[in-house]
């Protein structure tokens, strides 16, 4: 009785070949930053490696089960072969030296694509620092004193430094078309590197459930030229609205699908403040401490590693 | 005096909720409906609800586990229509707040209720045949955690009519599950239901554990072991050491909730990050808890029905306890995006792609096996072969879900769903189906029809790809998972297709339901009269289908690998013994329903804060159980006698069907 | 556990199948609560971790300086510890088969437990009535929890102990009775060594 497996097969080739070959609509194959795109080509050359050992498998499995179905009594028939040191040895080690290959490319990569490791460029770094809230973003730019919520907007071609932040449960940041995302978690900070290579807008979102307006909690990161991001900040300079303590308290309560706000000023060090109101995030340190730069406070996840907290 | 429970729990409000309640309601009074008609309570009382017998206990669970796989396929279609209307700024037709809790109950119930249910029932029937014994080391713990699991059933069940459910997703990770962000008694539900079916968890690993140990049949090595109970008992050993950590974890996420501790609160110095680590140094495990059995189902399957040793038991049994120690050191791979640093996530990502490669050496164990074989395609074998190709893909994406660059992109995507589906359908579900169509005529005495587990299969797996390839791809364009609408066009065709296939499993599971009924109907004609319908190798073949409730009359010989394969080898299958002896049988009891009974109201009681009743029926429990205990029950004889008369029966019933082969020339083909 | 890999299981003849349930039924008891012990030991592992990551979150609060008194917990570790010798005594009367000393030391290991819980009680009541109570900070709940956890496996050993006693003393030295005071040895002596994993780790290494 013959089991027809290809028709199956070539469907699934099909859907795997549309995957691979047209990059263009797959946000993750075609990044618009240095980093995604690092980690678009690892994605890639760990698959190739992978297909060595899962292509054969399946054609083994395909082939094998129709040449040796029971109706082919013309098909070698050894009932009690079970054992071979020889494809023992193959079967162990073959995998393993892929694995070999792999965790190499894995060691190397992980470590230069640390969310935590700043971008080597002649460019000055711009700092946003990025608050999660109920359910939506907050982003500070310490450095031009301004604040928005649900947008940022940023030079190309130049790095951004991201510091990350929650007031209330764990998001998180996270713009694909740029590179990977990190945890956004109270009372600590995170940090992330990315930049954008060319000119464009992406969207952002958090990647982690966090309560009920969580699929509203969307934002847009725009890259534009230098000019552009100098208008934008004159522009936010402008804006009426004022992020001082009680518009943030009033802001940090629960919304969802907030539209863009822009405060063309913020209460200094609203960062800082709103990652020491979870006091007990500092071992050993008294309430009270004069604050110090943001980075040196809180904890900061890069040194305090959450191995310390493993079972 | 009732806490906080009142006529408002109850969600008039919700349609489709009162609607889902009325049917239940309705179906559920059929079925009582039935058996009082029928007259059956005496019978159910007495030969199941009070059984102690392995064999009984194994087919309620499996019982429990497709019900449960019903429910938590409506909560899948649910989702999959969810998203395939709410696209591009159309709300869809369920409530966020409802979406929420289907797709966490989705995670907790086929995990926990159908998933592990299913493999321990599984592991329930045969084990114990398999190495020759005549029950678990601990009969009346067998029952006790049956009731425990389906106290953890019936909470969350209750938890659609009388409240709700979390809004957490499966993982419930704090601060969100805590008590300022997640106030209603949703958390408290997911809490106590896993909770308390984790305790029988535990319960069994012990008990199998033990039986494997000190309970094999004369002359059986560990490593003559069927692979089946090997990897179940790799199995055992992963929930004996990571389901404790489950009851810490929960036990500390109730202090905080309940007594206002501070273990994972973001205020006053709680650590929400120690949750996700204590939770995944369980949670993956778990999933390893979930294959192993399915991979020993496999192994089973495909030597029997290639006619042919299975290839490299020994190193299958290796790359089992590989898998297994492995498991306990990657948990971190599931947040590599925490934050934690390159040298740890480096550590992890390398420990888990390490575990691709026992995992490939049983794959080409079970090729090679295949190789050189006569391999028959029955509807176990197409769910194994459809295994192997579906499973080497979600293997793959799994290893490229370990490199943490790769992940920071992936993690939380639908690609991560894709993944994770992937493997569990494709691995565990297609095992326990797979295993399911093996062993029926085993419990049963009848096989299952064939045709219709065939169709089964070709939707399954069909469905499989269609629902699940499209989430691959969306994954790869940005989308993140629990979202319950979506406005992006790109997305839409994808999100329609994937509902398409979720409908082409939905007739798969059709095709299951008919089948059962179908084999019921046609029972006689497919009786299995031998006991040993596929031409099997291990131990449980040479009983009779179903078999004796005492197992073996006496103890079998099991001198190497596959004892019953060399014994009609040898000639020595069916032989009947020089004289009987008397058995020892435990006694069946009630104790494990009662205790089950009260630790459901003293969940419910718990979660819906009526202390008073929660400390009531804890008491109640310890009281019957030290009643129960004091009672010192040292069960029965079987007299020699009785025990002969049985085998006589089945003596007698195997000489016919030998006179019928002998007389008829076609029956050659079976021993191929 | 180690010789059972290789060792098969211990060949019983066929005919002697029920003989030889009894004495074996009583020993799969005692090898299936070690592993259960063991399941417990993974769980106190947990809280420990957790203590351990918790430690010095006080959130402004005391630590762990700040509240322990040694030479109480010594006393604490004093009525444990000899409770363990005195159920020791227990069951080296129960091998002898002597009734009434199994009576008599497991109600002395009894007072000792009580006197354990007694002032682990009055330490939580004291600490709670200065504002000192788990819900103060992390560190608070770790310890509550932890020691507290400790605290509740002992008294379910003592409501255990008082069942065994009522058993023992209207039965007699059965041999399930005999193989649930070994199990229940087993626990005790358990407890014992987790007590001093945590007066080390908490008291010990939280004052010094």
């Amino acid at each position: 009785m013959s089991k027809k497996r290809y028709p199956r097969f070539f469907g699934f080739l099909a859907l795997f070949s549309m995957l691979l070959l047209s990059g263009c609509d797959y946000t993750l194959l075609d990044p618009k930053g240095h980093i995604g795109m690092q980690e678009r080509d690892l994605i890639i050359t760990a698959t190739l490696l992978m297909l060595l050992v899962v292509v054969p498998v399946i054609f083994m499995t395909i082939i094998f089960a129709w040449k040796y179905r029971a109706s082919n009594k013309s098909a070698t028939y050894t009932p009690d072969w079970a054992h071979s040191t020889k494809i023992e040895l193959v079967v162990w080690l073959v995998p393993l030296a892929i694995i070999i290959v792999l965790g190499y490319i894995t060691y190397k990569s992980t470590h230069a694509l640390d969310p935590y490791r700043p971008l080597e460029s002649d460019v000055k770094p711009l700092t946003i620092e990025v608050v999660a809230l109920d359910w939506k973003w907050l982003f500070i730019y310490p450095e031009q004193g301004i604040a928005t919520v649900n947008k940022i907007v940023f030079p190309a071609h130049t790095p951004i430094n991201f510091r990350i932040t929650s007031d209330s449960v764990m998001n998180s940041f996270f713009i694909p078309a740029l590179g990977g995302q990190i945890y956004a978690m109270a009372g600590m900070q995170t940090k992330l590197h990315l930049i954008a290579n060319e000119n464009g807008e992406f969207d952002g979102i958090s990647a982690n459930y966090s309560g009920a307006g969580f699929t509203g909690m969307k934002f847009k990161a725009t890259a534009t030229d230098q000019a552009g991001f100098d208008a934008w900040v004159a522009e936010v300079k402008n804006s009426p609205k004022q992020l001082a303590n009680d518009e943030y308290t009033a802001l940090a309560k629960p919304s969802e699908r907030n539209p863009v706000e822009l405060y063309s000023s913020v209460t200094p060090n609203l960062f800082q403040i709103i990652i020491d109101k979870y006091e007990g995030m500092k071992p050993g340190k008294i309430v009270h401490e004069k604050k110090e730069v943001a980075g040196m406070e809180g904890m900061d996840m890069g040194k305090n590693s959450a191995a310390q907290a493993e079972e | 005096m009732f806490g906080k429970l009142s006529l408002d729990a109850i969600p008039f409000h919700e349609p489709i909720v009162m609607i889902t309640i009325a049917m239940i309601a309705i179906g559920g009074a059929a079925v009582l409906g039935l058996i009082t008609y029928f007259k059956k309570w005496t019978y159910l009382w007495t030969e199941w609800l009070t059984s102690v017998d392995h064999k009984k206990i194994g087919v309620m669970y499996i019982i429990i586990a497709m019900v449960m796989l019903l429910r938590g396929f409506a909560d899948a279609i649910m989702m999959r229509s969810q998203l395939a209307l709410a696209t591009e700024g159309s709300p869809g037709y369920l409530p966020p707040e409802h979406y929420d809790q289907i797709f966490t109950a989705h995670g907790v119930i086929m995990i926990i209720f159908m998933a592990m249910p299913f493999f321990t029932g599984l592991m329930n029937i045969v084990l114990p045949l398999q190495i020759g014994a005549r029950d678990v080391a601990f009969p009346f713990l067998n029952s006790l955690s049956l009731y425990l699991l389906i106290s953890g059933v019936v909470l969350v069940n209750v938890s659609l009519g009388v409240g709700e459910f979390a809004r957490t997703g499966w993982v419930a990770y704090p601060p969100l599950s805590e008590l300022g962000y997640s106030p209603g008694v949703g958390v408290d539900y997911y809490i106590w239901a896993l909770q308390l079916s984790g305790l029988g968890t535990t319960l069994t690993g012990v008990n199998f554990l033990v039986t494997v140990l000190k309970m094999r049949t004369p002359g059986m090595k560990l490593m003559d072991m069927p692979i089946f109970t090997w990897t179940c008992t790799w199995a055992n050993v992963l929930i004996v050491a990571s389901f404790p950590i489950l009851t810490g974890t929960l036990a500390f996420l109730t202090l905080d909730r309940y007594l206002d501790f501070h273990i994972f609160t973001n205020e006053l110095g709680g650590n929400p990050m120690m949750y996700v680590n204590l939770f995944w140094a369980w949670g993956h495990p778990e999933v390893y808890i979930l294959i192993l059995p399915a991979f020993g189902v496999f192994s089973e399957v495909i030597s029997t029905f290639t006619g042919k040793r299975l290839f490299g038991h020994h190193s299958m049994i290796y790359a089992s306890g590989a898998i297994s120690v492995l498991g306990f050191m990657v948990w971190l791979h599931h947040f590599f995006t925490m934050g934690s640093g390159a040298s740890v996530n480096a550590f992890f990502g390398l420990a888990t792609m390490l575990i691709s490669i026992p995992t490939g050496v049983k794959l080409f164990n079970w090729l090679f096996t295949i190789y050189q074989g006569r391999l028959r395609f029955t509807a176990p074998v197409c769910w194994n072969l459809g295994f192997m190709i579906t499973f080497s893909i979600g293997g793959m994406t799994g290893v490229l879900l370990a490199i943490p660059g790769a992940d920071f992109v992936l993690h939380n995507s639908l690609f991560v769903i894709a993944h994770f589906h992937n493997v569990i359908i494709g691995g565990a579900v297609f095992g326990y189906i797979a295993g399911f169509a093996f062993w029926f005529p085993k419990a049963f005495g009848f096989k299952l029809n064939e045709k219709w587990g065939k169709a089964a299969f070709w939707f399954w797996i069909s469905g499989f790809y269609v629902a699940f390839m499209p989430l691959y791809a969306l994954g790869f364009m940005g989308m993140t998972r629990r979202l319950n609408t979506t406005d992006n066009p790109d997305w839409t065709p994808y999100l329609h297709v994937a509902f398409w296939g979720a409908a082409l499993i939905l007739i798969g599971i059709a095709c299951q339901l008919i089948q059962i009924y179908v084999s019921i109907r046609d029972r006689e004609q497919n009786r299995d009269l031998t006991g040993d319908p596929w031409n099997g190798h291990t131990l449980e073949w040479s009983t009779s289908s179903p078999p004796p409730f005492y197992n073996f009359a006496e103890l079998p010989k099991a001198e190497e690998i596959d004892a019953f394969y060399a014994a009609k080898r040898d000639g020595e299958a069916y032989k009947v013994p020089a004289k009987y002896s008397d058995i020892h049988m435990p006694n069946n009891t009630a104790t494990g329903l009662v205790m089950g009974a009260l630790l459901t109201v003293f969940g419910f009681a718990m979660i819906w804060h009526i202390f008073w009743l929660a400390a009531a029926s804890l008491i109640g429990t310890i009281v019957y159980f030290v009643i129960h205990a004091s009672r010192d029950d040292q069960g029965y004889m079987v007299p020699a006698a009785e025990v002969a008369r049985i085998e006589g029966e089945q003596h007698k019933i195997l000489a016919s069907v030998r006179n019928a082969q002998a007389n008829s020339p076609v029956n050659k083909l079976e021993q191929a | 556990m180690s010789n059972l890999v290789f060792d098969g299981a211990k060949g019983h003849d066929h005919d002697h199948d029920h003989a030889h349930d009894h004495h074996d039924a009583g020993e799969m008891k005692i090898y299936g609560f070690w592993i259960y012990l063991m399941t417990d030991c993974i769980l106190f592992a947990s809280i420990f971790a957790i203590y351990a990551v918790l430690v010095n979150n006080v959130a402004g609060g005391p630590s762990g300086h700040d509240i322990f008194e040694l030479p109480y917990v010594l006393g604490e570790t004093a009525c444990l510890l000899l409770s363990s010798i005195t159920y020791g005594f227990a069951m080296l009367a129960m091998h002898k088969g002597n009734k009434s000393g199994v009576l008599g030391w497991l109600f002395v290991t009894f007072l000792f437990g009580l006197g354990f819980i007694g002032m682990e009680v009055n330490e939580f009541h004291l600490l709670i009535s200065e504002g000192y109570g788990p819900n103060r900070s992390g560190f608070l709940s770790a310890f509550f929890t932890l020691v507290g956890t400790h605290g509740l496996h002992v008294t379910s050993g003592l409501i255990w102990m008082a069942i065994l006693m009522y058993q023992v003393s209207k039965n007699g030295l059965t041999s399930t009775n005999q193989t649930r005071l070994s199990m229940l040895s087993l626990f005790w002596h358990f407890l014992d060594v987790v007590w001093i994993c945590v007066f080390t780790v908490v008291y010990l290494m939280g004052t010094i």
